[in-house]
């Protein structure tokens, strides 16, 4: 049943992103609100395909690359929805549902079967450490998002080429505004994942910080964010630098998302 | 009856003509009475902008009513009829409604979708309504212009891009700051474009405008006229920082502001983007400018490219609007053909009805030996032998009117039969607002 809709969202997406691609290059609105609309029922099916998969497997699906991967892509999908509603601007899809399709191909490329949950993680610190985690990464996901559109529409008012998609991106003003929102919220998220998770450490292995390569390297992500947050409460940063370092935040965090586990052995690798 | 257009515009007229023929707004009502008064014309709108003047009306004589509203037009302004006909247009039945919808549409306008137009003729119908010079077919066919007018702008794109200078430096404002209800133009220097585009500004709903001109004198008139602020132009760049937007185009020889000038002003702005429009030549703000981060300088020549693509999207949203065009003006035409059916029948009947009415008087009168149920039965029998006859006719009228070529048939019939108008319903609809 849970493979039913997981097959089933990976298909909408499919489909979905296809629509989003397609409206970068057509002025159809129609074509933004099918996206829209088939996105939304994809949100749907894979928030089925988790519950299914939660109520079979007893624990929450993120303890492996085949689960965290759809619970990233289920999280990014979510916070997008929220911000459409938002914000209103479709094309932000055209940056962010690729990138949620390709989070959930890449689960479908890793044995989905369920196990016997291993031992270190029954905990109910898993919940607050992981949930905090994957929505601080999603609401990044959309600041990246937000971030290379704002770079493209930059590139267009400075070298003065005012064509179809030029009219179609949204305001540099919203789409630093976006940027911002997503900050402030997964900022603190981030903050709070890695706090819990250190606590969550203590009890479980016995010290609060091990520089394990997952932990090594979320540092540096939360540090490339806390002084984007920094630069932007202080002296005002914004505009392309701001995007350039959500760029950059993005990158980095995808690696200690998805590097680490697949590269780097150590405490936190549960493939 | 047939609706007919009679009119000039900016594709046949100088403006030297069109406004010769202009029919004030404020004596309106004198012309549409006048107008209506005539033999010829039954319903009539006048429609007065400075691009074009054109009569609407309806007439049961398409030729005799267009050549009557020709002479009335010059009659009515004094204008020689030989000099004004040659810049005449007129149209009749299908080809009136095509040329109405596509003016309120904005298709015949001189900038292709411009909004005004739609307005303006619904101001003109909105006097022709109140002095009853329009009926039961201009109404329903104004409505029905408007609707297609509306159905036009909300399925093409043909009025979403700006079309003007000054509009397209709002556009692209807005494609910078977002929203602009909170931000502040400076305007530096006087020129026509440039205040042109600060009242584009206001209109936008900027929160404030500041003025600042070699002469304070100048900058103080026009702050008054903004009811904004006037500036010292020495003391410019204590004020640069407060603007967001920046409008220069002063006489001066050099560039006025350089990079390092907006460098300090944007830090100083905490890194709040800046736009700049630079109409003066030579220039008066350093190309370099547009290299800073946070800082948008566009040229003249860059709104004007913007416009010259609108104006091109435009052309193109333009063959979408004559398609819903068509579509719409079958179903109108249909409407019309439909509405003269009911009066021609009815008069029919009457006229039927009157003959055998005379011819059975007529014979009761000099019938001495009747039989007591005799005019009863006489009265029964006419009136069947009536029935029977309208009926094929009736019928094949009836669904005619609903195929749409009605109006041979109905002509047809009021020649024959030498029927009379039968008096038309009065229909009031309401005015759009």
């Amino acid at each position: 049943m849970s493979q039913i809709f997981f097959y089933c969202t990976l298909v909408l997406y499919g489909c979905a992103t296809a629509l989003y691609l397609g409206y970068l290059l057509h002025t159809t609105q129609g074509m933004a609100t099918w996206a829209s609309r088939l996105v939304t029922t994809g949100f749907v099916t894979h928030s089925l395909s988790t519950i299914h998969r939660f109520n079979s497997a007893g624990y929450l699906p993120i303890t492996n690359m085949h689960e965290s991967l759809s619970f990233f892509s289920l999280v990014i999908v979510g916070t997008f929805l929220l911000f459409v509603r938002k914000y209103k601007i479709a094309i932000l899809g055209s940056f962010t549902i690729p990138l949620a399709l390709l989070m959930i191909i890449a689960s479908s490329s890793f044995p989905s079967a369920i196990h016997e949950l291993n031992p270190a993680l029954k905990s109910g610190w898993l919940w607050v450490h992981t949930t905090m985690a994957f929505v601080s990464y999603a609401t990044f996901t959309i600041a990246f998002g937000a971030a290379v559109i704002y770079l493209i529409q930059q590139h267009f008012l400075k070298k003065k080429k005012f064509g179809a998609l030029f009219q179609k991106l949204p305001s540099l003003d919203t789409l630093d505004d976006i940027n911002y929102r997503c900050l402030t919220i997964g900022f603190p998220l981030l903050t709070v994942a890695i706090i819990s998770g250190a606590i969550w450490a203590e009890k479980a292995w016995g010290t609060y910080w091990s520089w394990d390569p997952k932990e090594t390297w979320s540092l540096i992500t939360w540090f490339i964010y806390a002084a984007l947050l920094h630069g932007r409460m202080t002296t005002g940063w914004r505009g392309k630098r701001a995007a350039l370092l959500s760029v950059a935040g993005f990158l980095i965090m995808l690696f200690t998302f998805i590097g680490v586990n697949l590269w780097l052995p150590g405490l936190h690798s549960y493939k | 009856m047939n609706i007919i257009v009679v009119g000039l515009s900016h594709k046949t007229a100088t403006v030297e003509i069109r406004e010769k023929v202009a029919f004030s707004p404020n004596q309106i009502e004198k012309p549409l009475r006048e107008l209506v008064s005539l033999d010829e014309i039954v319903e009539g709108v006048i429609v007065s902008t400075c691009n074009r003047v054109e009569i609407y009306a309806t007439t049961r004589d398409i030729a005799g009513g267009i050549a009557r509203i020709k002479r009335f037009m010059a009659e009515y302004h004094h204008i020689p009829f030989g000099i004004l006909e040659s810049h005449l247009y007129s149209y009749h039945s299908e080809t009136a409604i095509r040329h109405v919808f596509r003016v309120a549409s904005s298709l015949d306008s001189m900038v292709v979708g411009e909004p005004q137009i739609l307005g303006q003729i619904k101001t003109s119908y909105g006097y022709a309504a109140e002095y009853k010079s329009s009926g039961i077919i201009l109404n329903r066919f104004l409505h029905k212009a408007f609707s297609v007018a509306k159905r036009v702008r909300t399925e093409t794109k043909i009025a979403s891009s700006a079309v003007s200078v000054a509009f397209a430096a709002v556009e692209l404002a807005k494609k910078i700051l977002g929203n602009l209800s909170d931000k502040t133009v400076m305007l530096i220097g006087a020129g026509e474009m440039c205040e042109l585009a600060a009242k584009h500004f206001l209109n936008s709903g900027v929160r404030g405008v500041m003025v600042t001109n070699r002469t304070f004198e100048r900058a103080e008139r026009l702050a008054e006229e903004f009811d904004g602020e006037a500036v010292r132009f020495e003391e410019l760049f204590q004020h640069l920082h407060r603007a967001d937007i920046v409008l220069s185009s002063t006489g001066a020889p050099h560039v006025i502001i350089g990079p390092k000038d907006v460098e300090d002003v944007i830090k100083r702005r905490r890194f709040k983007p800046m736009f700049f429009i630079d109409i003066a030549v030579p220039r008066d703000i350093d190309p370099k400018v547009d290299d800073l981060e946070n800082a948008y300088l566009f040229t003249v020549d860059n709104l004007q490219e913007i416009v010259q693509a609108n104006l091109a999207q435009r052309n193109l949203e333009a063959e979408k609007a004559e398609e819903i065009i068509s579509q719409e003006i079958g179903q109108f035409f249909k409407w019309l053909s439909s509405l003269e059916v009911t009066p021609t029948i009815v008069a029919l009947r009457n006229h039927f009805d009157e003959i055998r009415k005379a011819e059975l008087e007529k014979t009761l009168a000099n019938w001495k030996d009747l039989p007591n149920d005799g005019e009863k039965r006489l009265e029964a029998l006419t009136m069947a032998m009536m029935n029977k006859l309208l009926h094929t006719p009736t019928t094949v009228l009836k669904k005619a009117g609903q195929g749409g070529r009605v109006d041979l048939y109905v002509d047809g019939l009021r020649q024959l039969f030498e029927l009379e108008a039968a008096p038309e319903e009065t229909e009031e609809l309401e005015l759009e607002a």
